[in-house]
């Protein structure tokens, strides 16, 4: 109990006196998790929309790939993009290995079947009158399309809420790729890890704790943005 | 617009819906399809607005000696008033503007054509307001403002006031009463009211088994 209320004190007198080396942590957290959703939703989306508009052959097994891996165990992922980019991986001469690239692609993959599977979901879900009356007013299919991409927004952005969860809270993955170097690739859970294993469980709580905030002050925008703007189709 | 239809035919699950559907609209008026639930009507409608494909049959836009080719072009001067309209969760404005945007009108060439549809089926006071807020009568008079902006020459309204009370199914019969005196559209419509077809129809069709009469 006392490490956990030290904890909160050391947390606050880090958010208030945040020293340039934590900064840079919780900087490249963002920054890694951040670019790792951008490029998970720059694929995931058109992915979701292609599975969810259009039929095809294995479409059924493309679907069920795409929520079996929603599961992905992060270490699992850590252990393939290590393989590939280590020195005698296939993209070893790269050199991307224990740099944020690495970790950016490491958690790419983790945020890649959540955004699709979910954009799927939040695509099939739009009632199918929405397409036939842009349809009925003069829409090409390329327009018909955007318009239920438009239609689906708040569920695309639950797809986009739920990934930034995962990423955020990664570690296994990013370990392994990352190797968690001071300066470089240390981003806050890896730290956590760290400080956990050296019993500097204070600041690992501190950690914690604004990793927490920070979350939650993500996902409280995003859950507004998504109240404020969710109708159900009459 | 003029359309010939002849002997269209449909079944879904291998359930005929439409047994051998032929009829002929000339340009101008109100045709009114009547006939009981589930008797056809919105499959003929579909399929005449080219919303979905007959199994067999043909349809003709056009004169017969300059018949139409079904392409975007064709589909762009007809629509279709669904009974379930199909409003986009935007703003009233946004849903009257959307035939307009999607022809690559710019937004300040919407505003004038969006503000005379919408004060033409009573919405113009809402124009900013969020579309799925509005009563299930003015939705469906959205969706003939959405319609009427585009200026199609050929206008399809499936059952407009199934679901809306006497209100404004007053008010969507006196707005289809205006349309058919400015005279721009071929408008086709289906119900199941017959005394709504005496009061707005020129012409009234009747749908049994999957098949039209004149009547």
């Amino acid at each position: 109990m006392d490490s956990i209320a030290q904890g909160f004190i050391r947390a606050f007198d880090l958010i208030l006196h945040l020293n340039a080396e934590l900064f840079g942590i919780i900087l490249l957290s963002l920054k890694v998790s951040g670019l790792a959703l951008l490029v998970a939703t720059i694929l995931g989306l058109p992915l979701g929309a292609l599975l969810g508009l259009r039929r095809f052959p294995g479409r059924d097994l493309a679907i069920s790939s795409m929520n079996t891996l929603m599961g992905l165990p992060p270490v699992v992922v850590g252990l393939f993009v290590y393989l590939l980019i280590s020195r005698k991986g296939p993209l070893g001469f790269l050199g991307l290995l224990y740099s944020p690239s690495a970790m950016i692609i490491a958690q790419t993959i983790l945020a890649l079947p959540i955004v699709s599977a979910l954009c799927h979901s939040a695509i099939v879900n739009v009632d199918p009158v929405i397409g036939q009356a842009a349809r009925t007013l003069g829409a090409t299919p390329g327009q018909v399309t955007i318009t239920i991409i438009k239609e689906a927004r708040y569920g695309i952005l639950s797809s986009i809420i739920a990934a930034f969860g995962r990423v955020m809270a990664e570690v296994g993955s990013i370990l392994i790729v990352g190797g968690n170097i001071a300066g470089y690739t240390r981003v806050m859970t890896t730290t956590i890890a760290l400080e956990t294993d050296k019993g500097n469980f204070e600041l690992a709580l501190a950690l914690g704790i604004i990793l927490l905030a920070i979350s939650f002050f993500v996902n409280a925008v995003l859950h507004g943005v998504q109240k404020r703007g969710a109708m159900p189709s009459p | 617009m003029k359309l010939a239809v002849s002997h269209i035919k449909k079944a879904y699950a291998g359930k005929a819906i439409l047994q051998d559907c032929s009829a002929v609209f000339d340009k101008g008026g109100i045709s009114v399809l009547m006939g009981p639930n589930g008797c056809g009507k919105s499959t003929f409608l579909r399929i005449c607005a080219l919303l979905e494909e007959a199994d067999r049959g043909e349809l003709l836009f056009g004169d017969d000696s300059a018949p139409l080719t079904h392409d975007l072009a064709l589909k762009r001067r007809i629509t279709l008033v669904l009974p379930r309209t199909g409003i986009f969760n935007t703003t009233v404005f946004q849903n009257a503007a959307y035939g307009l945007r999607v022809r690559g009108r710019r937004p300040a060439e919407v505003a004038g054509p969006v503000r005379e549809a919408l004060a033409f089926v009573g919405l113009e006071q809402k124009k900013d307001q969020q579309a799925r807020t509005l009563s299930s009568g003015e939705t469906q008079r959205l969706g003939i403002a959405r319609a009427l902006i585009i200026e199609p020459e050929m206008l399809f309204l499936d059952e407009p006031t199934a679901s809306v009370d006497q209100e404004n199914t007053a008010i969507i019969e006196s707005i289809i009463l205006d349309m058919k005196k400015q005279g721009r559209s071929t408008v086709i419509m289906a119900t199941h009211d017959r005394d709504q077809a005496e009061r707005l129809a020129d012409r009234v069709l009747v749908m049994n088994r999957g098949m039209i009469e004149e009547r």
